[in-house]
């Protein structure tokens, strides 16, 4: 069958591949950070925000932004509810 | 005011030696005083690209060991007043000589000449350190592939925890026709990532090979390729002077993209 809309499906340019391929390799080398290690600290992040809030694990957002040639973390977290006597966990959880 | 400047790159064979030579040449031609130093020890190849190699009695590693007095060491090229080569050894290799050796010898290099261009291995080890000791500014040369850029990207990181600062990058073997077909990072790909100076564009260009086999760079004043042009106006650069970037492309599209890009900045 003639697919009509192939015709409009632009096929991504190779520079814009190599360009892409380079952001993302970039932002590990300049890291020095595995994406092993990234979904490690995402889990780290969850356990502890958890002791405080009930919070939405699905819906969890975890992205790099640029600065010149930093890079920030803006994590995204919804939250659900908060945790009854959240104030004191802090202070029952073993240093 | 006389200033000493690495040429670097991380990855391999994307054009340094070929840039310092023609470097060289261009600055000479201005009329300025330049040494040229070979430090990739036990590769030596600015010689040949050079067309000296018949030339060579001693070398940097025997001014190094005090074998011979710098001068001697020194070879005087014929074509243009003001240009020299101190050429790297070719039978020992990169730990002959330590960071401190070169710092010194820069410096003494520098008290007469205008310019000293030290040409650098590749890659981040003992080499590249040689290479920079003592060197006031770096430029970095890459080709535009992923690869090349990124490696680049290492050398920039590394130049910075070394206090090198400021680095300004060269962009080697830019086919037009492939970038106006988007099948080749363009510049304005290029700078975004690596966030730096850009100092100069140098197209593809089958006369550099050319020269090579001959001996005679690019940028000697008798010809007027695209790429001996692009060097001459990085020297200039080099010297301080403002020069618009050429336009490379047969396309309007390419060149308004880095229009653009100097625009935005
Ligand atoms: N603009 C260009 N157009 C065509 N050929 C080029 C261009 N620039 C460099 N070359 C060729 O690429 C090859 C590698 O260049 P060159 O030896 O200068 O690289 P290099 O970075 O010094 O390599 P190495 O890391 O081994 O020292 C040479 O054969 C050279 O002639
Ligand atoms: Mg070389």
């Amino acid at each position: 069958m003639f697919d009509f809309f192939k015709l409009f499906k632009r096929k991504e340019k190779s520079k814009e591949v190599a360009h892409d391929r380079l952001k993302l390799v970039l932002m590990q080398d300049r890291l020095a950070i595995t994406p092993q290690t990234m979904e490690n600290m995402k889990d780290a992040i969850i356990v502890a925000i958890s002791e405080f809030v009930e919070i939405d694990e699905q819906a969890l957002e975890f992205d790099w932004e640029d600065t010149d040639r930093n890079k920030v973390l803006v994590a995204s977290i919804p939250i659900r509810s908060v945790k009854r006597g959240a104030s004191q966990a802090g202070g029952t959880t073993k240093h | 005011m006389s200033e000493a400047i690495v040429i670097t790159s991380g990855k391999g064979g994307v054009g340094k030696t070929t840039a310092c030579a023609n470097l060289g040449v261009a600055l000479a031609s201005m009329g300025y005083k330049v040494v040229l130093v070979d430090a990739d020890i036990g590769l030596r190849n600015l010689d040949v690209v050079l067309g000296l190699e018949n030339r060579i009695v001693y070398d940097l590693v025997d001014v190094v060991e005090g074998s011979c007095r710098l001068r001697q060491a020194l070879i005087k090229d014929k074509r243009i007043d003001g240009l020299f080569l101190l050429p790297a050894a070719q039978t020992r290799d990169k730990t002959a000589v330590n960071p401190e050796q070169m710092e010194e010898l820069i410096e003494r290099l520098k008290e007469d000449h205008d310019y000293v261009l030290v040409d650098s291995p590749a890659g981040i080890e003992q080499g590249f350190r040689n290479a920079i000791s003592g060197t006031d500014r770096a430029l970095i040369v890459t080709t535009p592939e992923v690869s090349a850029v990124r490696d680049a990207d290492r050398i920039i990181g590394m130049l910075e925890s070394l206090e090198l600062s400021d680095p300004a990058l060269i962009v080697n073997r830019i086919k037009p026709k492939m970038v106006a077909k988007g099948d080749m990072m363009d510049i304005s790909d290029i700078m975004d990532i690596l966030a730096i100076s850009l100092i100069g564009v140098v197209p593809e260009d089958e006369y550099i090979v050319i020269s090579t086999n001959r001996g005679e760079p690019a940028a000697l004043a008798a010809n007027n390729s695209k790429a001996g042009q692009a060097f001459r106006n990085i020297a200039r650069r080099i010297s301080g002077e403002d020069v618009p970037f050429m336009d490379l492309s047969d396309t309007e599209n390419w060149w308004s993209k880095i229009a653009n890009f100097f625009r935005a900045k």
